[in-house]
């Protein structure tokens, strides 16, 4: 397609050779489906498998294979607060992190381009914080917004924080870690996309009475929406299920669980297995419904 | 009343005068243009032609309001727009690069701008304009499913739908194979003459200006060398790159050595050159002298002395090139250098021969005396074409004849 438009009128397209049957593709796929099969298929079988068993009758503690499908009704019941209020949390860390990713990814990509080595330098203060660990980061932060910490000592200071408060443990401080933790997963779709703008575009749309703001609305904003999108979802998948930043030895505390806190609980601690499995499994289920009528929404299936 | 809006007013009744007063434009570590003064009266098709790097294209950009001068005001109908940003100005721009919006479909890209400025019927108005350039049954298609040719036209329709005071054009032909280029030149001036806009046109192409423009300016280093109808600016030119860029020019440098009151005449290198005092730009001292290839004819021997006529000879012969309508001479005439001469083919036995000894002779009205001396450099045949656009028209070209073979 992009040759068509490349060449001139008379130029006709060749077609593509016909597609030969080859031993030596399926051969070279054969690593590939036995990592999944193994990696994948495997543990989400093993996984349904779980999620149905029931308590065995007579030893206490241990689970026999069952169709013991109220286990879900059961979770549903128990940990509803936690699932709405995980998938609250990561909408408004993914909401968070647009806002402050998109003016950084336009920055980078466009007011920087004049500039190549600010541009690449911008982008690997980017990516900088990937080589501390996740959990180092998380913990740090826990320092600086503890009681003792700066941020808490200087809003008492200032009188709008009342001394002994935590800050740690509330909502603010767990959208915070998530919005934080997975800005880069923000900014670098976004960035790609505005990077291969062509400005002349923009030129062409003030050119044609837009003003920067309407070119912003009308060009900018069409053409950067699949960095947006990946962007998204790549925020918002991962925080959904996040289990660190929610948890009590970081930023979190009892009340603000989500569900990955829930499931690594019962898996780890209540050893209730089944229940840890049906949760994953509807986790799973409504990111998938979710992220499928997006992409729907959006008109944008070819870019998954 | 700010002038902060954009404008809402409906359609140019006409074109608008341009003018442009003092303008300079300085980027980091060059010139591109240095006190420009040019004035395009409405209605009129304007080229500003030039190789590149010469200023012509940041020109048209400082006009569009996509850059800002260094110094200078730039007027559209009388009043001063310097000031003002692209989306304030009553001008639009087509694209070298067509700089279609790709997510947005034929029609949409051509209703854009009438859509900023709120006009209700701007669907209608976009089909109008896109029946005017023939292309109104791909409205619901992606400008990247069409033709090259066929999205120059959708540019074009896009700026021309609004009827603008002034419609820049930077070099919107570049891309356009040649049969293309010259079906949308004629289709460019109907439309022009059609809905008598001020059109400005930038080109590095003479042939393209030429046959286009009712005014050409000939921009060289940042300035306008020389500005006029084509014709005049053909038959005489004032300055020696006008005189090799629009065109092919035999230049002759050397002293004056007679003056009367309707020619004057020059030495060059012994061989005895006339020109008409009103064709020259300069009368004293060491000048250049000029005419055109076709202008020249060629004799077998030596032609009886005529007043009216310059003779130069005898030379030989050292490339016949035959293109069916004329045919290209070169001739080294010792001393004073290489000559070119184009004969129309009217008859066979015109035709000379490589090694043939020949004279050179034109009449002395076609002679014309240039204000500044030829460079030491000869007149190459065929300028170089370092444009980017036609080294990208090139690759294009390789590029398809690659994709054919394969």
């Amino acid at each position: 397609m992009a040759f068509t438009a490349f060449a001139g009128t008379a130029t006709a397209v060749a077609e593509p050779a016909p597609r030969r049957r080859s031993p030596i593709a399926l051969l070279l796929l054969l690593p590939g489906i036995f990592y999944l099969i193994l990696f994948f298929v495997t543990p989400l079988i093993s996984l349904v498998i779980t999620s149905l068993q029931a308590p065995d009758p007579l030893i206490f503690g241990q689970y026999v294979n069952a169709f013991n499908w109220q286990n879900y009704v059961a979770v549903l019941e128990q940990y509803w607060p936690q699932a709405i209020r995980s998938a609250g949390y990561a909408a408004l860390a993914t909401l968070f992190a647009l806002l402050i990713g998109f003016p950084l990814a336009y920055f980078i990509g466009i007011t920087l381009r004049p500039f190549p080595l600010l541009q690449s330098l911008a982008l690997v203060l980017v990516i900088a914080p990937f080589f501390i660990s996740f959990l180092l980061r998380t913990l740090a932060w826990k320092q600086i917004f503890s009681v003792e910490g700066p941020v808490a000592g200087i809003l008492s200071s200032l009188g709008a924080l009342p001394p002994g408060v935590s800050i740690t443990g509330t909502t603010f401080s767990v959208v915070f870690g998530l919005t934080y933790n997975f800005i880069p997963f923000m900014v670098l779709p976004i960035y790609a996309t505005l990077v291969s703008l062509d400005l002349r575009l923009l030129e062409a749309g003030n050119d044609l009475y837009g003003s920067p703001a309407t070119t912003f609305r009308t060009v900018t904003l069409p053409l950067s929406a699949a960095g947006v999108m990946s962007g998204t979802l790549l925020t918002f998948i991962p925080a959904a299920g996040d289990y660190i930043n929610a948890s009590r030895e970081f930023l979190g505390a009892t009340d603000t669980t989500m569900i990955g806190n829930v499931i690594e609980a019962n898996f780890l601690v209540l050893q209730n297995f089944p229940a840890a499995a049906a949760l994953s499994l509807i986790l799973m289920a409504f990111i998938l419904v979710l992220v499928a009528a997006y992409v729907k929404r959006s008109g944008t299936e070819d870019l998954l | 009343m700010t002038n902060n809006e954009v404008p809402k007013s409906g359609f140019a009744e006409a074109g608008a005068d341009l003018e442009l007063v003092g303008i300079t434009k300085r980027f980091p570590g060059f010139t591109a243009i240095e006190e420009l003064d040019l004035t395009i009266p409405a209605g009129s098709f304007f080229a500003l032609l030039g190789p590149s790097g010469c200023g012509k294209t940041t020109t048209l950009r400082l006009i569009a309001g996509l850059e800002e001068p260094t110094a200078g005001r730039i007027l559209i109908g009388g009043k001063d727009v310097t000031a003002t940003k692209a989306y304030q100005r009553p001008v639009n721009t087509v694209f070298q690069s067509y700089a279609l919006f790709p997510h947005m479909t034929i029609l949409q890209n051509v209703a854009f701008g009438l859509k900023r400025r709120g006009i209700t019927n701007a669907d209608a108005l976009a089909h109008e304009a896109l029946q005017l350039v023939e292309l109104d049954h791909v409205a619901g298609r992606k400008p990247t499913q069409l033709s090259g040719g066929q999205q120059q036209r959708v540019a074009l329709a896009r700026a021309v739908v609004n009827r603008p005071a002034l419609l820049l054009l930077d070099e919107p032909l570049g891309a356009l194979d040649l049969k293309l280029r010259r079906q949308m030149q004629v289709e460019l001036k109907d439309i022009q003459s059609e809905v008598g806009l001020t059109f400005l046109h930038v080109t590095h192409d003479q042939e393209e200006a030429m046959t286009m423009a009712d005014t050409v300016a000939v921009m060289n280093k940042g300035r306008i060398e020389q500005m006029g109808p084509p014709q005049e600016l053909y038959e005489l030119p004032h300055t020696a790159f006008v005189a090799k860029f629009l065109g092919q020019s035999n230049l002759f440098t050397g002293d004056v050595v007679s003056t009367s009151s309707r020619t004057l005449v020059i030495d060059a290198a012994g061989s005895k050159i006339e020109v008409p005092t009103a064709r020259a730009q300069r009368h004293n001292g060491r000048i250049t002298v000029g005419v055109r290839p076709e202008k020249v004819t060629l004799h077998d021997a030596a032609p009886v002395a005529d007043s009216g006529r310059n003779v130069i000879g005898p030379g030989r012969i050292t490339d016949v090139s035959f293109s069916g309508v004329s045919t290209q001479y070169e001739v080294t005439v010792p001393h004073v250098g290489a000559i070119t001469v184009f004969a129309q083919n009217t008859s066979i036995s015109t035709l000379h021969h490589d090694g043939d000894t020949v004279w050179l002779s034109w009449a002395i009205d076609h002679a014309f005396g240039l204000a500044d001396e030829a460079d030491a450099e000869p007149v190459s045949r065929f300028h170089a074409d370092l444009d980017t656009s036609m080294i990208a028209v090139q690759s294009r070209k390789d590029l398809e004849a690659e994709l054919e073979e394969a």
